[in-house]
């Protein structure tokens, strides 16, 4: 079976300024679930933003292949065509642009690229109901504009939903429990649990344990200084949130 | 013998001001109207030869310098033969389709045949300016008494008007059909229009007025248009101005507006066409407890240049009145918006607040705001803002990290920058065509 995504000694730097991808190495399988933990500041972030095209990045080296082609080389839309998506760890408002006209908008832009027959507004508007029930999210939060004065709840839940309605092969969830109480984190997991299958891969950046009770990982990755530095199962996570992350720190250095 | 301590210093004429000169020495006698419509016009051009074309230093035309940029006087138009007529008859496309009450004014003149003038509802009148300057019509005398203005390019169209549309809503008529004045220029040599009309809607009456310019691109014809608008007490207007000149044209619009108490006043300006564009709306606030909505936007590409020039005159006490002003600046355009605010001493409880935001797409475009504020009355609130930027990056990203296109992405995001000011339009048609113009506009973009 051929892996899903490929990252093969990446390097990459904010663009004039300090490298913070440094040699990273992973490999993610179709219906894999792999969390990545780190400390603050050890590049998470950026590595959801490399993946996902975000300008201002420098990519100095490596590459990386998704679903056989090389990511790299496509603009963000492409790679979200292609299957990838990102959930902001902080999703932005976007006043002047309806929701449901937004999720039309991308799931035809997606189609369309993809040579496959475009959704029709009722076929669409039917399909983000039935989604937004589950999660919560009603007529009234699909009629304002993209996540202006929702909570930072709603505005995870909204994610939830994009990506339900997506369908991505791989989804980069960059702390997706930050700014979720109990209650939205649990509406928020479910959704994504109810996204495993086994051609659709995960990758969870976090830095609590308490996400992977919700979503459980199939592997757990330490990150730190850039790159991987320890691999295991789900048991790491466990084990992290009582020795901290200071032993891999040292390791990395 | 030493030359007279009172000689007047005058500045240079220009090849353009000559030109003029010529033009209405040699017009004056043809142009209609009696003696006391001569007698205002001499007046007119004496004030415009006093002043001459506007230029730097005359603040209000500091960014819109038109010494330089009309650097000829074209020749008045001539009257549209049936050629002209059958060009003109596919004009005004943009809101074709919605069953407006077409005028239609070709190279500056009225003409009746292209226009609906069937069924006129009780309580409208309208015919053209030229007929009743020439016939008299007793609403013609008050023609320069709307609001006072001593603007040269005012004058100008004052001593030269040839043609336009007199309309008239009787007291307490609802006009539901709105009524659109489609001015379209047809000549593929530099013509020069002097357009005047005179709208009185009278007390509680209601009116939606809609006023499209167009004409062929590649020509540097030159339009100077003029509206007086009386708004009744009580009266309810909603005006929209499309200016969709052609790539080369000068487009000069005054609109002098006159607001009595208690009555509803709006007006919107699209502009996407012509080379220079300049739109002045002085509008008076006379009486108490009037609601003003002035806004606008620019879509503007290539060396286009447009300046709006608003002042709002609040003269009567809790008025209210907003004022929301767009740009979006492709190339080299450039975009200039002049707005000020006046309250006087007995306009207390006024609420007046303006904004004015360009959004930059090119490191070459270039927008201006000025804001003034003018208040004399101690009670009031009165607050402008105004913003220049770039497209926000992290929203565009966002955008196509979903899947949409960066375009298409830029596209989402200018129309709703755009849609805070084109969904206050009251006429459902009206605002689905500017937003469907504005898409137009984004899809063309390069």
């Amino acid at each position: 079976m051929a892996p899903l995504l490929e990252i093969k000694d990446l390097h990459a730097e904010i663009s004039g300024g300090r490298k913070i991808i440094d040699g990273m190495n992973l490999t993610i399988n179709p219906g894999e679930i792999h969390a990545i933990m780190g400390p603050n500041g050890a590049g998470k972030s950026t590595l959801s933003y490399v993946l996902s095209g975000k300008p201002g990045y420098e990519i100095t080296g490596g590459e990386v292949i998704f679903r056989g082609v090389n990511l790299l080389e496509l603009s963000p839309d492409e790679r979200a065509a292609q299957g990838l998506f990102l959930c902001f760890q902080y999703p932005l408002e976007i006043p002047g642009v309806s929701n449901m006209a937004f999720l039309h908008t991308a799931v035809n832009s997606q189609r369309r690229k993809r040579g496959e027959v475009e959704l029709t507004s009722p076929e669409l508007v039917r399909k983000v109901r039935e989604l937004g029930q589950t999660l919560g999210i009603n007529a009234e939060m699909l009629k304002r504009p993209v996540n202006v004065g929702f909570s930072g709840g709603e505005k995870k839940r909204n994610e939830t939903l994009q990506m339900m309605l997506l369908e991505p092969y791989l989804c980069v969830l960059d702390e997706a429990d930050s700014g979720l109480d109990i209650d939205a984190l649990k509406v928020v997991s479910n959704g994504v649990n109810a996204l495993r299958s086994p051609e659709r891969s995960m990758l969870v950046i976090t830095h609590y344990q308490r996400l992977l009770d919700y979503i459980v990982p199939d592997v757990v990755h330490v990150f730190a200084a850039g790159r991987i530095v320890h691999t295991g199962g789900k048991e790491l996570a466990l084990e992290l949130e009582a020795t901290g992350y200071a032993q891999y720190q040292n390791e990395a250095a | 013998m030493a030359a007279p301590i009172s000689a007047q210093i005058r500045p240079m004429k220009t090849s353009a001001e000559l030109a003029l000169a010529e033009t209405f020495a040699a017009a004056r006698t043809a142009l209609p109207g009696g003696p006391d419509v001569a007698a205002q016009r001499a007046a007119a051009f004496g004030t415009f030869a006093d002043a001459g074309l506007p230029h730097r230093r005359v603040e209000a035309w500091r960014y819109t310098d038109l010494r330089a940029l009309m650097r000829e006087a074209r020749p008045l138009a001539a009257p549209p033969d049936a050629e002209a007529k059958a060009r003109a008859a596919t004009a005004g496309a943009m809101l074709a389709g919605h069953g407006f009450r077409r005028l239609v004014l070709v190279n500056g003149a009225f003409v009746p045949e292209l226009s609906d003038l069937a069924g006129l509802e009780a309580g409208l009148s309208i015919r053209s300016m030229a007929d009743a300057l020439t016939n008299g019509d007793a609403l013609t005398a008050r023609l320069g008494q709307t609001v006072e203005s001593q603007d040269a390019v005012l004058a100008l169209n004052t001593a030269l008007m040839g043609d336009g549309v007199v309309l008239q809503v009787a007291a307490g008529t609802v006009i539901e059909r709105p009524v659109e004045l489609v001015f379209v220029t047809t000549e593929a040599t530099p013509v020069s229009m002097f357009t005047r009309s005179l709208v009185v809607v009278e007390d509680g009456a209601s009116l939606t007025l809609i006023e499209s310019h167009e004409g062929p691109s590649g020509v540097a014809y030159q339009v100077n248009t003029a509206l007086e608008l009386v708004v009744g007490a009580g009266a309810n207007v909603e005006r929209v101005k499309i200016t969709a000149e052609g790539s080369d044209a000068v487009h000069l619009a005054t609109v002098l507006a006159r607001v009595d108490a208690t009555a509803t006043f709006a007006n919107t300006f699209f502009t996407t066409g012509g080379l220079v564009v300049r739109n002045q709306l002085l509008a008076h606030l006379a009486g108490e407890a009037i609601h003003a909505r002035m806004n606008g936007v620019s879509l503007l590409s290539g060396k286009q240049h447009a300046d709006t020039l608003l002042s709002v005159d609040h003269a009567g006490p809790a008025g209210e009145s907003r004022e929301s002003f767009r740009a979006v600046l492709d190339g080299a355009a450039q975009d200039i918006f002049q707005g000020k605010i006046a309250v006087r001493k007995q306009a207390q409880k006024t609420d007046a607040r303006m904004l004015s935001r360009a959004l930059l797409l090119t490191e070459t475009a270039e927008a201006c705001n000025k804001p003034e504020l003018e208040i004399f009355a101690d009670d009031v609130q009165c607050g402008h803002g105004c913003t220049t930027g770039t497209l926000d990056q992290q929203l565009r990203f966002y955008l196509m990290s979903r899947g949409i296109p960066a375009k298409e992405a830029e596209a989402l995001l200018i129309q709703a920058f755009v849609g805070e000011v084109l969904d206050a339009i009251g006429n459902e048609g009206v605002r689905t065509a500017l937003t469907d113009a504005t898409q137009a506009w984004l899809l063309g973009r390069e």
